[in-house]
């Protein structure tokens, strides 16, 4: 990298001496004196590094995570990632983007509630480790100009936040604004159906006038806090066996960078991916034989 | 006739003013630099000619047609609310640049060209912000203090300009937040502080654009008649604490919450005021995309972090030998005699 040019500058308020014109600018980069490694997006490499290698252990031994359909995952380019959502912390979000940086080498940034980012150190963390805020202008970004793979959770808080008596029931998927985000950006979708993640940390009850005061989405009374107490139960999941299965990726045949894509047809292909996941799930859940060891 | 010989600056008594006009008159092709403001100037000017002038700029139609002026820098938004009343802010910004457009859009107008010099506090700073803000990108939440609301009423009414105007050029740009050798705003006194604050929980992302490239930009626009709006911010983003760091401070965490109670002391003792869309900025950052100006062939010579190590040299210098710049103090009989009195000698040498 090439030192700056550096320049006495006088043309301060005051002085009297004046610059001479400045020179045109010289080719190459521009110096960039940076001491951390936090990229623009708010990544650290370090800090992503620690992450996996924490997790890993509760990857392999605590969910034992299984996959069926891995190569159907490409392995160049833009694709964004759905999947169904639950647990009241739900596990999904993890064991997938571990799964795949672990298994194809290539990594998943998770995009995720705004509220996040929001949170004190938890949100800082969360950007940390390569979590980006689910807006449309970030999906774009990642997953047409930078050509990565980004998860998200069409169901958004309404997964996670649905009891256990409604398990492994999908609940609407959004506006279909993902479906949308993915012909804009010309990638094809790639769903995934998780079991497990359910059993991990099943929702019992919840305490609506709490989420409404906190201006969370939900307050949940885990089975995990029954059995570990309120604060471990907030944080450690059951260890429920996961299994994984990945989908045909659906490649739409639009034109990217439009202004508007037809809303019906947006909406068709939403209920669509809906459909086959819920269908995909219900078969996994059929195969089944123990909620602990698959 | 070639648009950009006869320009006139607003604020020339404020710092960009007066940095604009000092950049201007190194240019031979610029006939005439106008300059407007209710302060004289601070800063020694050799041949821009300075008009008091109320906040309002009752007599800016007279001086535009007078001089024949084909371009406006509208340099004097006011973007720092420090230590200004709502009311003052509301009259330069708001009232200010209505009464400056109605004159250029007057009737026979001689103006071709109007640039603002704007702020990315337009774009506000909430946790449910993308990670850059593109120009045409909404902002998520509505503005909640005085300084981005009027903003964006300057923006609403540049953007009603053109359709009543349509054969003068309006460009606006919008600057992130600028650190450099002699700015001197919130964000540079707080990084020159022993402990910089920080709050505690969070490490937003920054974005800065040296004071330098903000002249070359204006410049830049000038020289090359650029319409439209335009981001205008260096490379990168640069988490809080390690700004703290490339100026070789260490942080202090304030409060989460009522952190604004725990920000007013700074102002009592130290007189660093952090107003709230600075707090807004401490807790959750912001980007802009400066891609659009770069593809209309503008070239930045720092990027974040460069202008961050401007700024950290500049600060250190001033540490050791103190303000050392000569203090100049406008004389308008002086500065008459310079510029028309028969007994100077012009191009003498």
């Amino acid at each position: 990298m090439a030192p700056p040019e550096r320049q006495l500058k006088v043309r301060t308020p005051g002085a009297l001496v004046h610059l001479p014109r400045q020179t045109p600018p010289d080719e190459g980069p521009l110096a960039d004196p940076r001491l951390g490694d936090v990229d623009e997006w708010g990544r650290s490499e370090h800090i992503r590094e620690l992450t996996r290698r924490l997790y890993d252990p509760l990857y392999r031994h605590w969910f034992r995570a299984e996959w069926e359909g891995l190569d159907k995952v490409p392995k160049t380019g833009g694709a964004l990632i759905v999947a169904n959502h639950a647990g009241a912390i739900p596990s999904d979000a993890p064991v997938i983007m571990h799964g795949i940086e672990e298994e194809l080498g290539r990594p998943v940034y998770g995009m995720a509630e705004h509220l996040f980012k929001a949170l004190p150190v938890f949100g800082t963390l969360w950007s940390r480790a390569g979590g980006v805020a689910a807006h449309p202008e970030n999906a774009y970004r990642l997953l047409r100009e930078q050509e990565q793979l980004a998860l998200v959770f069409p169901e958004g808080t309404k997964g996670p936040g649905k009891l256990f008596q409604d398990r492994y029931q999908l609940r609407r998927f959004g506006r279909g604004g993902f479906v949308e985000i993915a012909m804009r950006a010309g990638v094809p979708i790639v769903p995934i159906a998780v079991v497990g993640s359910e059993e991990a940390m099943p929702i019992l009850w919840k305490v609506p006038r709490l989420s409404q005061m906190l201006g969370v989405p939900y307050v949940p009374i885990t089975a995990n806090m029954l059995v570990l107490g309120p604060v471990l139960g907030l944080v450690v999941p059951f260890p429920a066996k996961f299994r994984l299965t990945v989908l045909d990726p659906v490649h739409f045949d639009v034109p990217p960078d439009q202004e508007r894509y037809s809303k019906s047809r947006v909406m068709e292909e939403a209920d669509d991916i809906r459909v086959r996941l819920q269908e995909k799930v219900y078969e996994m859940l059929r195969a089944r034989k123990s909620v602990w060891f698959g | 006739m070639a648009v950009g010989r006869r320009v006139l600056v607003t604020g020339l008594g404020s710092f960009w003013g007066a940095r604009v006009a000092q950049a201007l008159e190194q240019d031979d092709s610029i006939e005439v630099i106008v300059g407007l403001d209710t302060k004289e100037p601070t800063v020694p000017l050799e041949r821009t000619e300075y008009v008091r002038a109320d906040q309002s700029y009752s007599i800016l139609a007279r001086i535009v047609k007078a001089a024949q002026i084909d371009t406006i820098l509208h340099t004097f938004l006011v973007v720092d609310s420090t230590h200004m009343s709502g009311r003052a802010l509301h009259e330069i910004n708001v009232i200010g640049t209505m009464n400056l457009l109605a004159a250029a859009g007057a009737a026979n107008s001689p103006v071709r060209h109007i640039l603002v010099k704007s702020s990315s506090l337009v774009y506000g700073s909430t946790y449910q912000d993308p990670a850059w803000f593109r120009e045409e990108t909404p902002r998520t939440h509505s503005p909640r203090t005085r300084v981005e609301r009027s903003l964006i009423e300057d923006e609403g009414y540049l953007h009603d300009f053109p359709e009543h105007n349509p054969d003068v050029m309006v460009t606006l740009l919008r600057f992130s937040n600028v650190l450099g050798t002699d700015i001197v705003t919130p964000m540079s006194k707080a990084l020159e502080l022993p402990l910089v604050p920080k709050i505690m929980g969070y490490d937003p992302l920054m974005q800065f654009v040296e004071e330098d490239d903000v002249i070359r930009c204006i410049e830049f626009v000038m020289a090359n008649q650029v319409p439209g709006i335009y981001n205008v911010a260096g490379d990168g983003r640069v988490p809080w604490t390690e700004v703290a760091r490339l100026c070789g401070r260490r942080t202090i965490a304030m409060p989460p919450v009522l952190t604004s109670l725990a920000a007013a002391p700074l102002d009592r003792l130290l007189r660093v005021d952090l107003p709230e869309e600075t707090l807004a900025l401490l807790r959750y950052g912001r980007g802009i995309d400066n891609r659009r100006l770069k593809r209309a062939g503008f070239q930045y010579r720092y990027t974040t972090a460069g202008a961050i190590e401007s700024f950290a040299e500049a600060s250190r210098l001033r540490a050791t030998v103190g303000d050392s710049n000569p203090v100049y103090k406008y004389q308008a009989e002086v500065e008459n005699f310079f510029r028309h009195s028969p007994a100077v000698v012009r191009n003498a040498d």
